[in-house]
């Protein structure tokens, strides 16, 4: 098959790390903290990888958007076996208010100039948990979707999917080309080995504006303010079925 | 219920037969000594010695002093009579958790007039038998002993009770930008107290060095409840005899250490972990060679294990390998202040060992989930171990080169008889740990082992016991790597700081002094 797969991947903060709210309250620290790959986008370039070591794709592109940093990411999804990159240039402000929808916009665009046929991405970011660039992505280029993944098969010209759902698991056929959102248990990514790292250095990695892509970044959301989460109030120990009671009694339960 | 009653329902818990061995003597030759060795088993208890036993008096006392903190239920006590590894039991009926210096201090004073054992406790994750009773010993416990004392944050000097748990104190420290000056598997449980008392090693000695360096002070209480403050915060003080130094790895046997100054380490801003295969030992050792000349300053670790150690992590905790199967693999942390600086020199190096084929495969982290997942795979082996059934261990320190001649020897010299040979540990530092698994306790598998291993490593000028110390287990073996004037010393030493030998009996140094 001669399929292309888009991939999108997002540098997010890393999850190990423990966040902290700017002491002005408008957004997280993100200076100095150590930054990697998005969980779920990285189960997605392992699934598109796959399809290529099965031969049902032919390339793999992946995408990022972002500053300069977010080449980094690439390279990353680049040792872990994608063709080649393109960074999407999109700093400061615009960066800060980027959101679902100027990305799904980008992607969009991306996917009919490269001409892809397929397109993975993680079914959410871990640090905005939107879980909505891939839905708004194929309603922008009316394509099908599949979405929270947990199996991907191609057959023929059709996409078997089974998602994972509240009530169990869905199992749906959808027509290529279509966008697929990884979730956690589509797959395990593997470990970037050195070989592949020092293929990775050698790939190419395209820069373009979002204004090449005929895209306007402006956000129609402002954040009013970032809190942290109410501090978890410690428990009591107490001595007596008595004291239980009175304390019960006291916090007006009983 | 009556003391005696008690004694009755006491299991022999030794079968040892002290009497049946001649007594050492000055003039024996390595193959005498082998050979009384062997006719015994020198790990296992000697024989109880005349300690009074517990009364209701001293309990009541116990009890007053410590009020709540006094155990004597049998099923609490159970976790704090067994070893981490399960192969030595105490039966000790009295748990004690003091929370201050000062009720160490009575403790102490109280079992030395009325001449109780008593067995000083941490987090009790030692491997050598050293943490828990042999009969019916006190112990003392510093779970309680858990606060932070002071913090500067200039000099990096921290200063906390000995019970502070070793991973609490990293967590502390980190808010702060700064690190514990050594790492080891067992910091989600292990004490800082036991950590001095047992000068342990683990995983960054090699970038922040020993225990010894980064311990400025002490605060000690002796077998007669004296109390010793050698608290010092001090980077340097040359006044007089350095006295903690004694009690660093005494094994709780010259003094309970109560509290502890520390030197630490500024967090470092890049920490990146390499995870290699190499295809045999000697390029291992070259690749020693290679990081310490390209990466120089910034190394903080260079640990080593083998392919069986690999196997029993995917067949035991499901773990996978990062890259493909190789006999040996090589974990290289690097930590320093600068991350483009740091991974620029760890690229160099990377290319440099693959390209001149010295590593046959590898993989990076930069980033903390991955970094933690890499360092699992080492620090899980011992976890790993306890599932083979039994398993016989060896902490040893040999020259670097002959590392991993000692395990296939082993394996030679065992063939059959074991059901796995497996050696890690921090190569790094000369230092190997040497495993041997059975489905269950054998004796014929360890009269195979030892003295074996132990004769092989005095051949080789090595020590047989690097950082676990010589506990129970091993304290009859200290003349493989120690002279007799110097153990002789040691016990004058130990009768000098307790006469009675109260503390931690049975333990460190051998049973009989010549």
């Amino acid at each position: 098959m001669s399929a292309r797969v888009l991939v999108g991947v997002k540098r997010v903060i890393d999850y190990a790390v423990k966040i902290r709210v700017k002491p002005d309250h408008t957004g997280v620290v993100t200076d100095g903290v150590k930054h990697s790959m998005n969980p779920f986008c990285e189960i997605a370039v392992e699934e598109a990888v796959k399809l290529k070591e099965k031969k049902l794709v032919k390339e793999v592109v992946a995408v990022s958007c972002g500053p300069q940093q977010v080449q980094e990411t690439i390279r990353t999804a680049l040792a872990m076996g994608a063709d080649r990159g393109i960074h999407v240039e999109v700093s400061g402000k615009d960066y800060e208010t980027l959101g679902p929808l100027q990305v799904s916009k980008i992607l969009a665009a991306l996917a009919k100039k490269e001409q892809a046929d397929l397109i993975i991405l993680g079914k959410q970011a871990i640090d905005d948990d939107c879980n909505q660039t891939g839905q708004m992505t194929a309603a922008l280029l009316d394509w099908p979707q599949g979405t929270f993944a947990s199996e991907v098969n191609i057959e023929a010209d059709k996409l078997k999917v089974v998602r994972e759902v509240d009530g169990g698991l869905e199992t749906i056929k959808i027509k290529l080309p279509a966008v697929v959102t990884a979730d956690l248990r589509l797959n395990t990514p593997r470990y970037a080995t050195l070989p592949n790292i020092m293929k990775a250095k050698k790939k190419k990695i395209a820069n373009v504006k979002p204004a090449d892509l005929g895209v306007d970044v402006s956000s129609r959301l402002e954040v009013l303010k970032v809190d942290e989460p109410p501090q978890r109030q410690g428990g009591v120990k107490v001595e007596t079925v008595n004291d239980l009671v009175r304390k019960l009694k006291e916090a007006g339960r009983i | 219920m009556g003391i005696f009653q008690r004694f009755a329902r006491l299991p022999l818990k030794s079968t040892y037969i002290w009497s049946l061995c001649p007594q050492y003597s000055t003039d024996l030759t390595a193959v005498d000594r082998a050979l009384i060795v062997r006719s015994s088993n020198p790990g296992a208890a000697p024989p109880r010695l005349p300690f009074s036993r517990v009364t209701r008096e001293d309990l009541a006392f116990f009890r007053t002093l410590l009020p709540g903190r006094t155990i004597t239920d049998p099923d609490l006590l159970k976790s704090s009579n067994v070893d981490w590894l399960k192969t030595v039991e105490g039966n000790s009926e009295v748990l004690l958790r003091p929370k201050t210096t000062e009720e160490v201090s009575q403790i102490l004073r109280h079992c030395n007039e009325r001449n109780l054992a008593v067995c000083p406790q941490g987090g009790n994750t030692g491997l050598v038998g050293g943490s828990v009773p042999v009969f019916d010993e006190i112990i003392l416990s510093t779970s309680l002993m858990n606060q932070v004392i002071t913090f500067d944050n200039i000099s990096g000097i921290l200063t906390c009770q000995a019970g502070c748990v070793l991973e609490n104190l990293s967590n502390y420290l980190e808010e702060r930008d700064f690190i514990m000056p050594l790492d080891l598997g067992a910091k989600g449980s292990c004490h800082i107290g036991g950590n001095v008392s047992t000068n342990a090693g683990g995983l960054r000695l090699l970038r922040y060095g020993s225990l010894r360096g980064t311990v400025l002070g002490l605060e000690v209480v002796l077998a007669d409840g004296r109390i010793l403050n050698c608290l010092a915060t001090l980077r340097k003080d040359n006044t007089g005899y350095d006295l903690k130094q004694l009690f660093i790895g005494s094994e709780g046997t010259l003094g309970v250490i109560t509290a502890v100054s520390i030197l630490c380490p500024r967090k470092p801003k890049a920490v990146n972990v390499a995870f290699l295969g190499c295809s045999s030992f000697q390029q291992l050792l070259e690749t020693f060679q290679c990081c310490r000349g390209m990466l120089g300053e910034i190394l903080s670790a260079f640990e080593f294990f083998d392919a069986s150690c690999m196997s029993l992590l995917e067949k035991h905790l499901k773990l996978t390998n990062p890259i493909t199967e190789s006999p040996f693999y090589i974990v290289i942390e690097t930590a320093g202040s600068n991350a483009t600086h740091d991974e620029e020199k760890l690229h160099k190096f990377l290319e440099e060992v693959m390209t001149s084929s010295l590593v046959t495969d590898g993989t990076v982290a930069t980033e903390a989930t991955k970094i933690k997942a890499l360092w699992s795979l080492r620090e899980r082996v011992t976890e790993a171990l306890t599932h083979e059934g039994y398993t016989y261990k060896y902490d040893i320190s040999l020259p670097v080169e002959k590392i991993y001649d000692l395990v296939q020897d082993m394996r030679g010299h065992l063939g059959d008889m074991a059901k796995n040979v497996v050696g890690y540990g921090h190569v790094g530092d000369g230092n190997l740990h040497l495993n041997i698994t059975s489905p269950s306790k054998d004796p014929a598998l360890l009269a195979a082992i030892e003295p074996y291993v132990y004769e092989w490593t005095s051949e080789w000028k090595g020590s047989i016991s690097a950082e676990h110390g010589l506990g129970l287990k091993k304290r009859n073996y200290i003349y493989y790597s120690k002279p007799s004037e110097a153990v002789a010393l040691m016990g004058s030493i130990k009768a000098m700081l307790d006469p009675k030998g109260i503390l931690n009996p049975y333990k460190t140094l051998p049973d009989n002094i010549h």
